[in-house]
């Protein structure tokens, strides 16, 4: 089975097929005329500097919370916005400059798979006039017939068998799951040489979720096709890809293979993420890392390293010293200053004697003194003391 | 009062959003309802606080929450919809049987009332007076149903046949002429109303789906939440109300001087926060949640399911979180509920459920399920698409994708099994899955 085989943790060891390189998009804030006059410009910094390799054959996983910069990332990977700053090289061109017959021309190498694909298509396009659409856009196709062949092989690889009994349907006739598959049929008419697929069944429902899941690792693994994966889930993100980024603040904190990132994150961010992602299992009870405070605005974004006002481990130079993504075991990259030195662990290896002080929320490590009781709180031993007794089981510290 | 028991039954319109679910759920217990979209979770929570929309109507069972009825279909709609299905007979005694004592309850309640009003000395009978009022309006808004239970039971003392059932039909046809759904619905309700208004948001309170739209924007959030105090709480002072506020807000973990902040000025946490303050303002008994976690980032659905849990333990409260991500509920409930197509698949003991699952549907769920514990499985997705309600496949409403399926799952529909105590499902080979025996078809 091939999606069996593409389960193996290989590493895709294809040529770099896109290459970017601190890749910068502002989205500039409209203030009125007066504010124009009076106060500086100000920037939603949505990606601000990522660089990543994707090779032949690899889905590249990005992951991340919303407002994390990840879809305006694969949306500047095929060119839907223009970036501020930095490079992009597909196939040795630098995509990021590329105007008029040029960029038309790579437009048609690279293809994205939306979100909903409630929105993502034309209600009143018949599933042959959306799938045959990038065709004409494109000029591929000469006669009919012709464009009739490749919408049918198309939608045939997007498993909706036999094509002809799907082709003159409108979207309202289909299920959500055929209606993706109607999208990623449209994404593949055109044989692309990349497909960026931005959160492709967060939409779905479950059970229609994991045979969408599994056609695309299908696909990839019949037309090499390079992917670039992004979702919110974690879970989801691990069973479709090769390596993941985790992004944070419009930078990639850690970027590695997606077995690597799960069981040996190095990125204190990642740490916090991995244990706050559900388990589907209810026995299994671990320590959680909280993390403190709520996502920092995009447009101040914090000094140094953008996390750190809500790191555990954060020290002096992290506000101040902006850290680069470096490699710290092979093939492992990590966007800290401490990165290697600072233990992080795994959800499975957190105590559940570990945790958030309940008081002053700071963490709580398992060689300092504090005090647990059977409450799922943890406090340090003198907030205990202020404390007295447990507030949930009123038993005495 | 005793155990809170939810017990219901119902059918709406002709879409079977919710056809023959029943459960009961204990005091402090928190149940988790799983299942797709479109599967009849979100019915049922709005049936049990009655905010069905008007189109939607109970046709069969009962809802009761704490004893006290607070839904339940009318007679002539239960016996009509009852009389559309083979075991006809059994059902049509099984419901007159259950108002008659429904009816007898609310007679004997009056009786009692007014023989407590007879022996009170006479400056005493004001309050007493008063409170027989409701009770005789309670039983007078039955006296039809009952006069209507009485026919049906003349007619009814036949062994069954076509005739008796054709005789029934006429009765019941003769009671619903003239009689739109609304109508009879209102008629119901004036005896229902008074329970419901009463327990709504200050026992039984919900959590709405996308607390991004469940708040006014232009009122302060605060002052929404004081307003649903004052409304439960006449008596209760402006100062008051202000001080539950800001004890609720710290009790879910916003900062207090948040209080006077508008919703725009929330972060999606902190707006889906305040909802959860919202719906703990009356001190309910039975918290339902609607998907409280959907619209929210991990981090942030983390801590929210880390409160609920804590709230729940804290406050002793029940809970019934309705979701389709199966994690979720592994990580807040006892008991679990899986939904399907209208009908409850699977229900029982959480431990047990996720340990040995006795359904097919709960069997694809899960290995439809990516996970970050573990190895990296190969996913098994259920094939073809939910049913179409308004028109569900015969027998077994999962047969089509079942890959189980056999003969008789086409034709008969399934029994609810009993595998081990308290663990519940909705299949012909409930056993076999059990134990593991069952061979795919």
């Amino acid at each position: 089975m091939a999606v069996a085989e593409s389960l193996a943790p290989e590493q895709a060891k294809g040529d770099v097929v896109y290459s970017v390189e601190n890749l910068v998009k502002l989205f500039p804030i409209k203030a009125g005329f007066l504010g124009s006059l009076f106060s500086p410009e100000q920037y939603v910094h949505a990606v601000d500097g990522v660089s990543f390799d994707i090779r032949e054959g690899e889905i590249l996983g990005v992951v991340g919370e919303s407002g994390c910069g990840k879809t305006t990332t694969g949306r500047l990977l095929v060119r839907l916005e223009t970036p501020t700053s930095g490079h992009m090289f597909f196939r040795g061109v630098d995509i990021a400059t590329l105007r008029g017959n040029e960029l038309r021309e790579f437009r048609r190498k690279v293809q994205m798979i939306f979100q909903d694909p409630y929105e993502s298509l034309n209600p009143r396009f018949t599933v042959f006039a959306t799938v045959s659409e990038p065709l004409l856009v494109h000029g591929v196709g000469e006669t009919y017939d012709e464009r009739e062949e490749m919408v049918s092989r198309a939608l045939e690889s997007a498993e909706l068998k036999p094509a002809e009994e799907y082709m003159y349907r409108f979207p309202h006739e289909l299920s959500g799951g055929q209606r993706q598959r109607v999208a990623i049929a449209r994404a593949l008419v055109l044989r692309p040489e990349f497909v960026v697929a931005d959160e492709p069944v967060s939409m779905l429902d479950v059970s229609i979720r994991a045979g969408i899941m599994n056609l695309m690792l299908n696909l990839r693994q019949e037309y090499e096709i390079p992917f670039m994966f992004i979702s919110h889930d974690v879970s989801v993100t691990r069973y479709m890809s090769h390596r993941i980024a985790v992004m944070y603040l419009g930078v990639i904190v850690e970027l590695a293979s997606a077995e690597e990132v799960i069981k040996n994150p190095m990125h204190p961010y990642t740490e916090a993420l991995l244990s706050a992602v559900p388990v589907p299992d209810p026995k299994a009870k671990h320590g959680r890392v909280e993390i403190k405070g709520e996502l920092p605005s995009p447009i101040n974004v914090p000094s140094g390293c953008t996390f750190h006002p809500r790191c555990l481990y954060r020290r002096d130079i992290c506000k101040e010293v902006k850290p680069v993504l470096r490699e710290i075991v092979p093939g492992h990259w990590v966007h800290c200053h401490f990165a290697g030195e600072i233990k992080t662990r795994k959800p499975d290896d957190i105590p559940i004697e570990e945790g958030t002080c309940d008081v002053c929320h700071e963490y709580v490590t398992a060689a300092m003194p504090s005090r647990v009781c059977n409450c799922p709180r943890i406090y340090h031993a003198e907030h205990a003391a202020q404390l007295g007794s447990c507030p949930i089981c009123k038993k005495r510290f | 009062m005793k155990d809170l028991r939810v017990y219901f039954r119902i059918m709406k319109g002709t879409v079977k959003a919710v056809d023959g679910v029943s459960f009961q759920l204990k005091r402090g217990e928190t149940m988790g309802l799983v299942g797709e979209s479109g599967c009849g979770k979100t019915t049922t929570a709005y049936a049990i606080t009655r905010l069905l929309p008007n189109n939607g109507e109970i046709v069969g069972g009962e809802i009761r929450f704490n004893n006290a009825l607070v839904g339940r279909a009318h007679v002539a709609t239960e016996v009509n919809e009852a009389l559309k299905r083979t075991t006809w007979f059994e059902e049509v005694q099984a419901i007159l049987g259950s108002q008659e004592a429904e009816i007898a309850e609310r007679q004997k309640a009056l009786m009692e009332a007014e023989a407590r009003v007879a022996a009170a000395p006479e400056e005493a009978r004001g309050p007493l007076i008063a409170a027989v009022d409701p009770i005789r309006a309670q039983v007078a808004a039955r006296l039809h149903e009952a006069e209507l239970i009485q026919t049906l039971r003349a007619v009814g003392a036949a062994p069954p046949s076509d005739e008796l059932k054709a005789a029934l039909q006429a009765v019941v046809d003769d009671d619903l002429k003239g009689f739109t759904a609304a109508r009879r619905r209102r008629r119901m309700d004036r005896e229902i109303e008074t329970e419901i208004n009463t327990i709504r948001w200050s026992q039984v309170s919900m959590i709405f789906q996308s607390a991004m739209n469940a708040f006014n924007p232009v009122y302060r959030v605060g002052d929404q939440i004081a307003e649903a105090l004052l409304t439960h709480f006449p008596d209760m002072t402006k100062e008051q109300a202000r001080d539950r506020v800001l004890q609720l807000f710290s009790r879910v973990g916003i900062d207090q001087s948040r209080v006077d902040g508008y919703p725009h000025e929330f972060s999606g946490g902190m707006r889906q926060r305040s909802m959860i303050a919202m719906a703990l303002a009356c001190n309910p008994q039975l918290l339902i949640a609607d998907e409280p976690t959907t619209a929210l980032d991990v981090i942030m659905q983390d801590r929210i399911l880390a409160e609920i849990r804590d709230l729940q333990r804290e406050l002793n409260i029940s809970m019934i979180i309705i979701t389709h991500d199966i994690s979720v509920v592994a990580e807040v409930a006892e008991k679990i509920g899986i939904m399907y197509g209208g009908k409850l698949f699977e229900y029982g003991n959480i431990m047990e459920v996720f340990d040995r699952p006795a359904n097919p549907y709960t069997l694809g769920l899960m290995s439809a399920f990516p996970s970050i514990k573990g190895n990296r499985k190969r996913l098994r997705a259920i094939p073809g698409s939910p049913p179409d309600l308004s028109d569900p496949p015969p027998g077994c409403r999962f047969h089509p994708r079942c890959r189980f399926a056999q003969e008789i799952c086409r034709e008969k529909d399934p029994p609810m099994v009993e595998v081990a105590s308290g663990h519940w499902s909705l299949c012909h080979f409930a056993k076999e899955i059990y134990e593991g025996t069952l061979r795919e078809s």
